[in-house]
């Protein structure tokens, strides 16, 4: 009572928190991530810790010694971070690649922008890409699905759906499986019944909004469906577009990344459509069978002029 | 049910003092009578020390239309005209009285019968509302004849009583309702017999399904006012969100309510209207609450203007321990208090006790570009974008990006997950802004 604290209004806070947001993420990624423990085994899990440890300890040794700032590892983001990395990495991938992927996706695409909030890119994707093109092979061997399975390296290896479609085969897993992800794919892409859990979870607890995911998967239906009505026998149905590859683990959480994507839905919108073409014309026609992080990449580099020039619905606009 | 259909929040309302009696505050030895506590010009002090005042006496006269009278809120003899520190932080002039009995005005009709008829004419029941320093009890001040006479070519259509009381913990608008409800609604005929519109439609939120019902009920015997239960959102009583929120209209930047035809009173405001012009009453007494997760006795109380807080409070049991912060107003817009010692003015809804760990703000990180402080405005703007051109100091990025229309909820702040300032520095843009704007005007 003898010193009263004097600050302006608003009084009070809602409770909601950085560490909420990203650990929200994280639970929503969960269902996903029992899957790909299901359906690769082993070789999923030293992958996913691999990836979280090293992200953690890369920003909070970038933190330490290099920017000696604040320390920021307990806000959640770098281990988000580091399970979206697995998420988009086979789960056969050697350990000594995984730490290239941590330390780009950290070091490189976040940390050296100013942390948090500030990169223009998202890490996961950008550690996904530099992995991509450094070391094509290895990223591109993906293990077969074998429940539990206890083989990490030396796992039996297969094609993915797109990657044989691109090559001009027809021998892709039915729907079902597809669904629930019975098929060869990075560790946490697969299952779209799991992420479509995580979507849901993530929509109650008001994490993101329907924005986003919703418009890239009408973009990516509507443009694939055309062309397969034109010619069914040269373009990949809707159906596949929407279930194979990292669409639905791009949509839902890798596109919706806070700091990455517009701020308002008129701005969702564009940035949502603009995914899903481009992700379509880089499966169609691209000389790789997998768009989405691209897609999702360059549209990133779209966001900050989208929120120049595209502004929410202002109060009394239209009158009436 | 509606509501106002851009942004909004909803904080825990905890309104401890619901349905908690009004009591009579006691009158204290001195009051010191605030007679600059509205938006407009200061009033000028008429009566001089040693003057003998009666309850409901003129000590401060109207300077200009946009200014209101103030009245002596007890008998005595004034004692001095000071500078006093107020709510506002600032030390402006007050008519100090020491108290000898209670005295009243014979013209105030003291009797609780209600009155219900009233033939006076549009021009008579706005000079006696002018002449009873009536101001908007909502919280910005205004003086309430300013609003009865909209600017020439103007025409309201319709008359809206804004009963939300949105802000958490208070409850003096929900109290006054139950216990005069009839008199708000005879205030509500008045006032639409000097708008001259043929409708109104009383605006509460579904949160006070008591007043819903009872003012259904008495409304039933007057012509053409509806009650409107609203669904609980903050901040539903902004004005603009209010009208928005009843007819589906929203007042355009920069534009006034009587533009699209609405005008909207405070429900104490229209209580206060049918006390000037019934009972020849003026405003020197106004009901608040005081309250607090803490409060020994969250309650409401009836007291005149000028008393000092720190009067009430004791009454009502007392700071609690581990108070540390006092509110002045509601959470979400009231001022932060240095003390006690300021004296209850008009806009006064009331006194809020924080607890110390809710008092002290939590660190702020940086932005996450999660776009719920977009989401949530209720003006449609980008606090994000406003905060950081404040910090770097755009003043004509931030008025293209319509930093005026912020109406200062503190949606945003409240909403942010990294507890960033937004409002801080918006209300600091908006007062550069607002200063730059002046002077090119002025040019």
């Amino acid at each position: 009572m003898e010193k009263l604290i004097i600050s302006p209004a608003p009084h009070i806070h809602g409770g909601d928190s950085v560490s909420k947001n990203m650990t929200g993420v994280i639970i929503a990624l969960v269902p996903a991530l029992l899957a790909s423990l299901y359906f690769f085994g082993l070789g999923a899990l030293i992958v996913t810790v691999t990836a979280i440890v090293a992200c953690v300890l890369f920003e909070y040794l970038i933190q330490r010694f290099l920017i000696k700032g604040e320390k920021t590892i307990l806000d959640g983001s770098a281990a988000l971070t580091g399970l979206l990395l697995a998420f988009n990495l086979p789960s056969n991938l050697p350990v000594w690649m995984i730490l290239i992927g941590a330390l780009v996706a950290i070091g490189v695409a976040k940390m050296s922008f100013g942390g948090l909030g500030n990169n223009p890119f998202n890490p996961a994707l950008v550690g996904r890409v530099f992995l991509l093109i450094s070391f094509p092979v290895e990223m591109t061997t993906w293990p077969v699905v074998e429940p539990f399975s206890m083989s990490y390296l030396d796992a039996a290896t297969g094609a993915t759906v797109l990657s044989l479609l691109n090559e001009g085969s027809s021998a892709i897993p039915s729907a079902k499986d597809m669904f629930l992800g019975n098929m060869p794919g990075s560790l946490g892409e697969v299952s779209a019944v799991a992420l479509l859990i995580g979507l849901v979870y993530m929509l109650i607890r008001k994490i993101i909004t329907w924005h986003i995911p919703v418009s890239i998967f009408v973009t990516v239906i509507v443009f694939s469906g055309i062309l397969y009505l034109v010619d069914p026998a040269t373009y990949i149905s809707p159906l596949v577009h929407l279930l194979t590859g990292g669409l639905m683990l791009g949509a839902i959480f890798m596109a919706t990344d806070y700091v990455t994507s517009p701020m308002n839905p008129k701005g969702m919108w564009i940035y949502g459509v603009g995914i899903g073409v481009l992700t379509v014309v880089i499966r169609t026609w691209g000389a790789y069978p997998e768009g989405v992080s691209f897609a999702i990449l360059i549209m990133n580099g779209f966001t900050p002029l989208i929120n120049f020039y595209v502004k929410p619905k202002r109060f009394g606009e239209k009158v009436k | 049910m509606k509501t106002f259909r851009i942004g909004g929040v909803h904080p825990a309302e905890n309104k401890f003092s619901a349905g908690k009696k009004i009591q009579q505050a006691e009158i204290p030895k001195m009051v010191a009578i605030p007679l600059a506590h509205y938006i407009g010009n200061p009033s000028e002090a008429i009566v001089k020390k040693g003057d003998l005042v009666k309850v409901g006496q003129m000590i401060g006269q109207a300077n200009g239309f946009v200014s209101a009278n103030v009245h002596a809120s007890v008998s005595g003899k004034v004692n001095k005209i000071d500078v006093q520190l107020d709510a506002s932080g600032y030390k402006r002039p007050a008519v100090f009285i020491d108290v000898d009995g209670d005295e009243w005005l014979d013209t105030i009709d003291r009797s609780t019968v209600v009155k219900r008829e009233c033939n006076l004419t549009k021009e008579e029941i706005i000079k006696k509302v002018q002449d009873a320093g009536i101001v908007g009890l909502g919280g910005a001040t205004f003086p309430a004849h300013v609003k009865l006479s909209p600017p020439p070519g103007k025409k309201a259509e319709v008359l809206i009583i804004n009963a939300v009381e949105c802000e958490p913990y208070l409850t003096c608008d929900h109290q006054l309702m139950l216990e005069h409800g009839e008199e708000i609604l005879v205030g509500v005929s008045i006032l639409m017999k000097a708008l001259e519109v043929e409708k109104a439609i009383i605006g509460i939120e579904n949160n006070k399904p008591d007043a819903i019902s009872h003012l259904k009920q008495l409304a039933t015997a007057f012509k053409s006012i509806t009650i409107e239960p609203l669904k609980v959102q903050y901040p539903q009583g902004g004005e603009k969100q209010l009208i928005d929120a009843v007819i589906r209209r929203q007042v355009p930047s920069g534009r006034i309510p009587v533009e699209v035809g609405a005008v909207v009173f405070n429900v104490g405001t229209t209580y206060a209207v049918y006390e000037a012009v019934q009972k020849n009453k003026p405003m020197f007494e106004r009901v608040m609450t005081i309250t607090g997760k803490d409060a020994p006795n969250p309650s409401n109380y009836r007291v005149r203007l000028g008393t000092y807080l720190s009067h009430v409070v004791e009454q009502a049991g007392g700071v609690p321990e581990g108070t540390g912060k006092i509110i002045g107003g509601g959470p979400m817009m009231g001022r932060s208090l240095m003390n006690l010692n300021i004296p209850m003015a008009k806009g006064s809804a009331g006194v809020l006790y924080m607890r110390d760990e809710e008092a002290v703000r939590r660190p702020v990180q940086n932005c996450i570009r999660c776009s719920k402080c977009v989401s949530v405005c209720p003006m449609g703007l980008e606090p994000y974008l406003l905060m950081a051109q404040s910090e770097r100091n755009m003043w004509p990025e931030m008025e293209t990006d319509r930093v005026m229309d912020c109406i200062e909820c503190g949606s945003c702040s409240y909403t942010c997950p990294s507890n960033r300032p937004l409002l801080d520095y918006i209300r600091y843009g908006k007062a550069t802004v607002g200063g730059i704007i002046r002077n090119r005007n002025a040019k």
